[in-house]
């Protein structure tokens, strides 16, 4: 590992716990529904308001999902892991509580690893355990007095820590990235940072290299990888000023403001309460069976890692490809279909991460929306491929694909007349009248100049209208010239 | 003729006479109405809905009249004030609930209605059934303009023990042939005890707590209260069974006919009796009584063996650490924001809190929110609440090895009898003494009943406890159902009523 970046001299430290919340339908401890978006408390249950004699249920899928990520990253799954009450007072909060994990999580360790630039870094997770997410507080719209909004109470959260293993902010920003592609890609979340089913707190400190950790502080609920990146920048030059003229930090909870780009404290570690945890009593511990862990692997879809070195081996893919098209299940899976169908997987690699990739980032589509379907590309990379047109001829097909122009691929090639000029008698005419026509480009090529090579190919290219193969001119040319 | 009987009939006859249609259910529950009316002084009740009992009533007279009825058609029975009903409003004994209405029914309620019966309303209890005196009561009984205490009708200055007391009261005064009680350190066993009547608390798990407000949810047990063992049989029946979608700790144990053992002879069944519930603290004249009843099992064929509960008395210190705990969280909900009572005046929110939850909860709900909070906080809970729960392991394992000797385990149910209203109110710590030998049991999990025994100083009732071991409830009904074939202590009532 190379040493770490250091800032004005300090080495940055920092520990990220995040937020995912779980992809199920209803909420971990009660049926309520947790889809997003729907009018304040119509989705809060007499459980989620904690009224008198209702008790908590868990939500086996919110377990399951628990262990799919303990699975992806490599984790011990607890086998008998407990939920605990920490307890403390807030008008969102109905219990009074919230149910969470506190000794023991249902997932122990694990490691999340990823590239930054072309070097690999590893972060370890020392726990994911299982909690419910609290209600809303609306502070708008009721003069002088706040509102309460329980629909997100309940809903199933996955709060994923790490080691403080990370020593810049894009290596910060790297890891919640690659964090979210693993959770997104096994379906446990859908990673909708804007609605929060993906929230990242960043524990931040500086020191001396070499030095013990030095003081943290929290910079709660950044939504973007952007002011992700913006306030750990803001809070590492902070503290690094704070301590140069001479302060010490104070442990404490600081907000990100994206409008200033500054974090500020909400609290500090005096007035962090006692949440008086202890196990839950309506809640049995959580019992994972080895069949049950199991059962989930067998059910998990390929994981990431796992595909991207299964690219290289079954395609020839080189590592950077295999990356980049694993980035999300949805590009790999129309990579695969494209490349299968094609027979030529290089081919549909460097289409998709070309042609596509700026199409779809351009249109702020998923490959899922992309116009072209995986079908489509093969057909126009086998013609590529066999011959019948050029690669350029290839990029005013997908045009012609892409904006509804037409369908198939042989239709387009044929009525655009597209089709490379294979025929080598009448390749070889141009090539005899562009030879005798451009004396002086032949007499250079035979002295050695290779432009004056080019300067003839482009002459046949373009009296064949751009339907000769550039290869077959190529070896024409030569062993006419030669 | 026969309605001025109703009340003295026992809950299995009843049913009886209500299957042959020899009496309507409608007329069963105008009779108890009319007699919970004529004994308001007593401050049993805290609620009733004619309407809605009346209601149930035709309905069980319908499914008696179509023969679909259920095992307890017509049977009317009062749920003690901690069971949530969409029928009655639910106070727990709060000013924090009080006028409060759930949208829907306990489990148990539902479970008990599901079997036929009717209900005549909600009996008093303890504030939040922390209490064993029933006189930890914010909210007025029918008939009372402030609250007051539940009165014991055997001698009506004196308490009918708690939490369940208004259940205790109800059915010892013939104002119900049966009632729901709540049992977490006693809250069954010692009002029977103390009213003469016949109860039981099940296994921990046995009944679903859905719908029970939760003091301490590791030990709160539901059961009947009634006059016989049969008649519990025939509750506890009805209310058990597994409720996995709404109670986690419900026991996935299949519901059972309770009543199918009654009748199995005691020829060699082996009494444990343990020394340390026989110790200085025991008062002669409840002595006296669980002794007659233990010889009146050595002539039904039974053996006593002596065994050790060596840990009772830390019952005691274990309990109030561990159920203050839980209440401490369990009672954080009532915070004025959702439901219940909210201060009226207050500057901020930590205001609002303090105003709403000082004036919301009474003494003693306050003093166990604050052991339960001390105990629990950094520093301290690993001496107390850790400590506790070890020492309650202990004290399951106890019970394990006692039963590798016997069979079921035999002793009185409280130190004395009931004591006079107002005697012990000031001495907190008295009250809690006094749990001493119902605390075991709850600690461990244990289904444990009350078995009227004889009577004792002021001709005040004594009970004997039994404890079973897990799941035993068929063989402990069994144990006193046959005692009751051979005494009468069950059948005597209150005079006046």
């Amino acid at each position: 590992m190379s040493a770490p970046k250091l800032v004005q001299g300090y080495e940055v430290v920092i520990g990220f716990e995040t937020h995912a919340q779980l992809s199920t339908q209803s909420k971990i401890f009660s049926r309520a529904s947790v889809a997003f978006g729907a009018e304040p408390n119509t989705q809060a249950c007499a459980v989620d308001l904690a009224l008198p004699g209702t008790l908590p249920v868990m939500n086996k899928g919110a377990v399951e999902r628990a262990i799919q990520f303990g699975l992806a990253i490599g984790s011990h799954i607890a086998p008998k892991s407990v939920f605990a009450r920490k307890n403390y007072f807030y008008p969102d909060l109905p219990k009074g509580y919230q149910i969470s994990q506190f000794e023991i999580p249902v997932v122990q360790g694990g490691e999340v690893d990823f590239f930054l630039g072309d070097e690999k870094k590893t972060v370890r997770l020392v726990r994911a355990h299982l909690e419910e997410d609290a209600g809303k507080s609306l502070h708008e719209d009721f003069i002088g007095q706040s509102g309460i909004d329980l629909n997100r109470a309940g809903t199933p959260l996955l709060e994923i820590v790490t080691e403080p293993d990370m020593r810049s902010s894009e290596e910060a920003v790297a890891y919640a990235k690659e964090l979210h592609k693993i959770v997104t890609w096994i379906g446990i979340c859908d990673g909708n940072m804007q609605e929060g089913s993906f929230r990242c707190d960043a524990n931040v400190s500086v020191r001396k290299p070499g030095q013990p950790l030095g003081t943290r502080r929290e910079i709660k609920n950044l939504n973007s990888f952007k002011f992700m990146q913006q306030a750990i920048d803001y809070e590492v030059r902070w503290q690094i000023e704070q301590i140069e003229d001479g302060h010490a930090i104070q442990q404490a909870t600081v907000l990100f403001d994206p409008d200033t780009g500054e974090t500020r404290a909400m609290r500090t570690k005096e007035d962090a309460a006692d949440y008086r945890y202890f196990p839950d009593p309506d809640l049995p511990p959580l019992v994972i069976a080895s069949e049950w862990i199991e059962r989930v692997r067998s059910e998990m879809a390929e994981l990431p890692r796992v595909m991207a070195a299964r690219f290289v081996t079954d395609y020839g893919l080189p590592e950077y490809d295999a990356t980049t098209l694993t980035q999300s299940k949805a590009m790999a899976a129309y990579f695969e279909a494209a490349a299968q169908t094609s027979k030529q997987p290089k081919l549909a690699s460097n289409w998709i991460m070309g042609e596509v990739s700026r199409r779809i980032n351009a249109g702020e589509i998923g490959i899922e929306q992309a116009p072209v379907s995986a079908a489509q590309l093969a057909a126009l990379i086998t013609r590529i491929a066999d011959g019948t047109i050029s690669n350029n001829a290839g990029r005013q097909v997908f045009d012609a694909l892409w904006t509804g122009e037409g369908q198939d691929v042989d239709a387009l090639i044929e009525s655009k007349g597209l089709k490379q000029m294979n025929d080598s008698g009448a390749l070889e005419q141009i090539i005899d009248e562009v030879i005798a026509a451009n004396p002086d480009n032949v007499t250079q090529f035979k002295a050695g100049k290779d432009k004056a090579f080019n300067a003839l190919v482009g002459q046949v290219m373009k009296a064949s209208k751009g339907k000769a193969n550039p290869q077959q001119v190529n070896d024409l040319l030569r062993s006419k010239l030669g | 003729m026969m309605s001025t009987e109703l009340h003295q009939l026992s809950l299995a006859e009843l049913a009886r006479q209500l299957r042959e249609k020899k009496v309507s259910a409608v007329e069963t529950a105008q009779h108890f109405l009319g007699r919970i009316r004529a004994h308001e002084t007593l401050g049993a009740f805290v609620d009733m809905n004619e309407e809605a009992t009346l209601a149930q009533a035709r309905a069980a007279d319908t499914a008696l009249a179509a023969g679909n009825a259920g095992a307890l058609a017509g049977v009317p029975i009062a749920h003690k004030d901690i069971f949530v009903t969409k029928d009655f409003a639910t106070t727990a004994g709060s000013k924090m609930l009080a006028g409060y209405r759930s949208p829907f029914d306990a489990t148990v309620v539902s479970r008990l209605a599901a079997a036929g019966t009717v209900t005549l309303g909600k009996v008093s209890c303890d504030e939040f059934a922390m209490g064993s005196a029933n006189e930890n009561v914010a909210v007025p009984a029918l008939g009372h303009p402030t609250p007051a205490p539940v009165r014991n009708p055997w001698d009506t200055s004196r308490i009918p023990g708690g939490s369940s007391g208004g259940s205790a009261t109800a059915v010892a005064a013939r104002l119900a042939p049966a009632a729901s009680g709540t049992d977490t350190g006693g809250s069954i066993r010692q009002p029977a005890s103390f009213c003469g009547i016949t109860g039981i608390k099940p296994t921990y798990g046995r009944a679903s707590r859905y719908g029970m407000i939760a003091y301490a949810s590791s030990l709160d047990q539901a059961g009947p209260m009634a006059h016989s063992a049969e008649d519990c049989a025939l509750l506890l029946s009805a209310m058990c069974g597994p409720d996995p979608d709404r109670d986690s700790t419900s026991l996935d144990a299949p519901a059972e006919d309770f009543t199918r053992s009654l009748n199995d002879k005691l020829d060699g069944l082996r009494i444990g009796i343990p020394k340390e519930f026989f110790g200085e603290g025991l008062a002669p004249d409840v002595r006296a009584a669980v002794d007659a009843a233990l010889k009146a099992y050595e002539k039904l064929g039974a053996k006593l063996v002596p065994i050790s509960l060596p840990r009772t008395e830390l019952s005691i210190p274990v309990y109030y650490i561990i159920a203050p705990a839980e209440a401490s969280s369990n009672l954080s909900r009532f915070d004025g924001v959702k439901f219940g009572h909210r201060a009226k005046d207050y500057t901020d929110l930590l205001d609002m809190y303090k105003r709403t939850r000082a004036q919301g909860f009474g003494d003693e709900v306050k003093r166990r929110i604050m052991i339960g909070t001390y105990v629990l906080s950094h520093g301290y809970y690993d001496a107390y609440y850790l400590q506790a729960q070890k020492i309650r392991r202990m004290i399951a394992d106890d019970f394990q090895q006692a039963f590798q000797q016997c069979d079921v385990i035999a002793g009185p149910v409280a130190p004395t009898v009931a004591w006079k209203i107002g005697e012990k109110a000031d001495d907190p710590v008295a009250n809690y003494l006094a749990d001493i030998f119902t605390l075991p049991a709850s600690l461990a999990g244990l289904p444990g009943m009350s078995v009227p025994a004889g009577f004792g100083a002021g001709n005040m009732p004594v009970g004997l406890q039994l404890i079973g071991n897990y799941l035993q409830e068929g063989k402990l009904l069994n144990v006193a159902h046959q005692l009751q074939q051979t005494t009468d202590f069950h059948l005597r009532q209150p005079e006046g009523f």
